[in-house]
């Protein structure tokens, strides 16, 4: 039998690639908890988190602000990689990605309906959307915008035409938010702008608890499906030749990724890039876009390049915070940029 | 009507289209196992349709279609997948892909859960790559490849779901000539060795001509012909279906002529014979200058394209020498005509009217030509 040199070959890449993601987690893990205005030391920080020590002076700070911070920007980061990548097997595009087909658009649009009417309604006595309302909303936006994008995707025979439609609906929703803006009071719809900014800040364990309920059986699911995604590759016309029920996977598929970019939005606002960023490092990492490869590193990518984004945005500027999405923006997007212009190189 | 225990593959009064406009209907037809079934017709004709429905791509509008026993509704994808593989027209080129996962993708049906692969499948990974000359590709990326040689990986990737019909649209349209027949070889092999049945559509005529063992006609709404390429390429039928002008489709070779004669008035008469002519003739019709020929026998390959392509071909009959008055009339349009072209054919016993053509036109002050390039001259 032939030796498969690239399989061999591409065995010890994702070993080398798999190490490199362990290392820059644990990495990434002891300088989050590690930096900012209060230094620890080592021995503080293992008495804090695995003896749970609540006599340290530095208990709060530690368990209640930066580790679910921490965890928040990692369940996170990973959801918004995986989702990316899966909507990028579905579309066949390297450019599709959670924001792309307007779910952020979405679950803002639906914020700034529900903001102002809250303004509204409760005049004098508003001040903020209460934390919780946010999510629900942002959650139900996404959702919404999914299940539209989800009832075109049966009648159009094109992912390509599928995209565009997610781009337009994606540009509806932001007229509709600016329409509603224009008329709102800039003090009303203050914690709208903070949201869409996008940021981990004041997460509590709470947050990571409910978005971990959601990320990681969605991040399960996508294994399991690493079989049709690969199938996949080549069409959807292939796909069925194998066999692949394709009514039922594209469903599962974009229900899948919408349901891990509403658990982002809902909890961090918007951030962008990531979903695109990540998937293509991993991929150019590899040597390959096997989902069974993939799915995992872009997951745990996801994670490591979102703690470290959020340790750049809450240190580097300190004591100011930047938001998570200017951080990943300007990273992110020169790394999209580079990968789009070298693209032809490397497939010729 | 066809009979589902002696065929493979069949369907009855099939109607398919989109979206639950038929757009071609009562489709009926029938092939035994091991056969290749070409569909022939002009581009949106509906070729591609049919392949689709057949291969449950698209929801058939009415009528059934039978694979093995089985009709195509009845049996589940994964069934059908171990039946029957397609290869269709869009070109993939899916990224950091190499050429064993790509063939090895065809395993799909038979794979676990998590399309683990086993010895047994990478076995047969190795002999479908094997069978089409592409082993040596194993580790090559796809987007590496060119088209010939993506094709035949295309067709090993089909070979790994072991199927026992494979359905391909159009499957050599963008190829060199010798990846077209080193293609179609590869099938006309899979369905004489392995007993696979074979349905494809080409724009190659001549070459569905060669490798088929029944041709379908498709041209709008109805299947206008079905049958074997002896009763299908005949020069009217070709012709009707593509709607091209009477006789410059011809069947005895399953060539094509360009341009066909405008009756101006010929200027040139043209001497050949055994296939010395054909040059000539089309490089005349090239630069659109009316020709007679002659004198030629009607068993001679230059009769065959005189015959589309000169104002007049004056013939005698096979295996003998032309009587006096085809002669005459031969002596008559060289008369009409400036020049005479010698194509330098042999003479010999029962063609020396020929010599002597050529003789009496020079004596009569015609200017003979022998070469290609005195004869784009005339044009100027």
């Amino acid at each position: 039998m032939k030796t498969k040199r690239t399989e061999k070959h591409r065995g010890l890449r994702a070993a080398i690639v798999f190490t490199a993601l362990g290392i820059l987690l644990i990495a990434a893990f002891f300088l989050n908890i590690n930096s900012g205005s209060v230094k620890l030391s080592l021995g503080e920080v293992f008495d804090i988190v695995f003896l749970r020590d609540e006599s340290q002076e530095n208990y709060n700070i530690l368990w209640k602000i930066r580790l679910p911070r921490m965890a928040l920007s990692a369940v996170l980061g990973g959801a918004l990689a995986l989702s990316g990548f899966l909507l990028q097997s579905f579309f066949r595009n390297p450019i599709a990605g959670p924001f792309v087909l307007g779910i952020s658009s979405g679950a803002k649009m639906l914020l700034a309906v529900v903001t102002i009417a809250a303004a509204g309604i409760f005049a004098d006595e508003y001040t903020s959307l209460p934390a919780g309302v946010t999510v629900i909303t942002a959650f139900l936006g996404s959702m919404l915008i999914t299940l539209v994008v989800l009832m075109f995707s049966g009648r159009v025979r094109d992912m390509s035409a599928l995209l565009v439609i997610g781009i337009m609906i994606s540009y509806i929703c932001s007229s509709v938010t600016d329409f509603l803006i224009n008329f709102a009071e800039d003090a009303d719809i203050v914690n709208l702008t903070h949201w869409s900014l996008g940021s981990f800040s004041g997460a509590k364990w709470q947050d990571v608890g409910i978005s971990a309920a959601i990320v990681f059986p969605a991040f399960v699911l996508s294994c399991l499906m690493a079989k049709p995604i690969s199938a996949y590759a080549l069409g959807e016309g292939y796909a069925k030749s194998v066999g692949v029920r394709t009514g039922v996977f594209r469903a599962i598929l974009i229900g899948l990724s919408s349901v891990l970019s509403a658990a982002v939005t809902a909890f961090a606002g918007p951030i962008s890039f990531v979903g695109i960023a990540v998937p293509h490092i991993a991929r150019l990492s590899l040597g390959t876009n096997s989902p069974k490869a993939m799915i995992p590193a872009v997951f745990i990518g996801g994670a490591v390049f979102c703690m470290f984004c959020d340790l750049i945005a809450r240190t580097v500027f300190s004591p100011t915070d930047l938001s998570i999405g200017t951080v990943t923006g300007i990273i992110g997007a020169p790394i999209v940029i580079w990968l789009m212009a070298t693209r032809r190189k490397r497939n010729a | 009507m066809p009979d589902n225990n002696e065929f493979y593959f069949s369907c009855q009064q099939l109607s398919v289209g989109y979206n639950k406009k038929p757009l071609i209907s009562d489709i009926s037809v029938g092939i035994k196992r091991g056969e290749i079934l070409t569909l022939i017709g002009p581009n949106g004709a509906g070729k591609s349709t049919i392949l689709k429905s057949i291969s449950k791509q698209l929801s058939l509008i009415s009528g059934k279609v039978f694979v093995g026993n089985d009709e195509l509704s009845d049996l589940p994808p994964k069934k059908l997948s171990r039946r029957m593989a397609v290869m269709l027209t869009e070109r993939i080129v899916p990224e950091l892909m190499t050429v064993g996962e790509l063939a090895a993708s065809g395993r799909y049906p038979y794979t676990n859960a998590f399309g683990k692969l086993t010895d047994e499948d990478r076995r047969i990974v190795n002999d479908a790559l094997e069978q089409v000359h592409a082993l040596d590709l194993y580790d090559r990326e796809i987007s590496s490849l060119s088209d010939g040689q993506r094709q035949r990986v295309m067709l090993a990737r089909a070979l790994c779901q072991q199927p026992e019909m494979i359905v391909l649209d159009e499957p050599v349209s963008f190829l060199d000539i010798k990846h077209k027949t080193e293609l179609l070889e590869l099938l006309y092999e899979m369905s004489r060795n392995k007993g696979i049945t074979i349905i494809l559509s080409l724009h190659e005529i001549d070459l569905a001509a060669k490798i088929s063992d029944k041709i379908m006609c498709v041209k709008g709404e109805y299947i206008t012909k079905i049958g074997t390429p002896e009763e299908i390429f005949t020069d009217n039928t070709i012709s009707e279906l593509y709607e091209i002008d009477g006789g410059k489709y011809n069947s005895l070779f399953g060539s094509t002529e360009l341009f066909l004669p405008e009756s101006g008035k010929p200027r040139v008469f043209v001497i050949g014979g055994n296939g010395s002519g054909i040059p000539y003739y089309r490089l005349l019709r090239r630069l659109g200058i009316s020709f007679y020929a002659g004198i030629l026998f009607e068993n001679d390959i230059d009769f065959q394209i005189a015959s589309v392509l000169a104002e007049e071909t004056v013939s005698c009959a096979a295996f003998s020498k032309p009587d006096e008055q085809t002669v005459r009339l031969a002596e008559e349009y060289i008369q009409r005509c400036e020049y005479v072209i010698d194509c330098g054919c042999e003479i010999g016993e029962i063609n020396k009217a020929n010599e002597t053509l050529m003789k009496n036109a020079e004596k009569s002050g015609k200017t003979i030509l022998r070469e290609f390039s005195e004869i784009e001259r005339l044009v100027g």
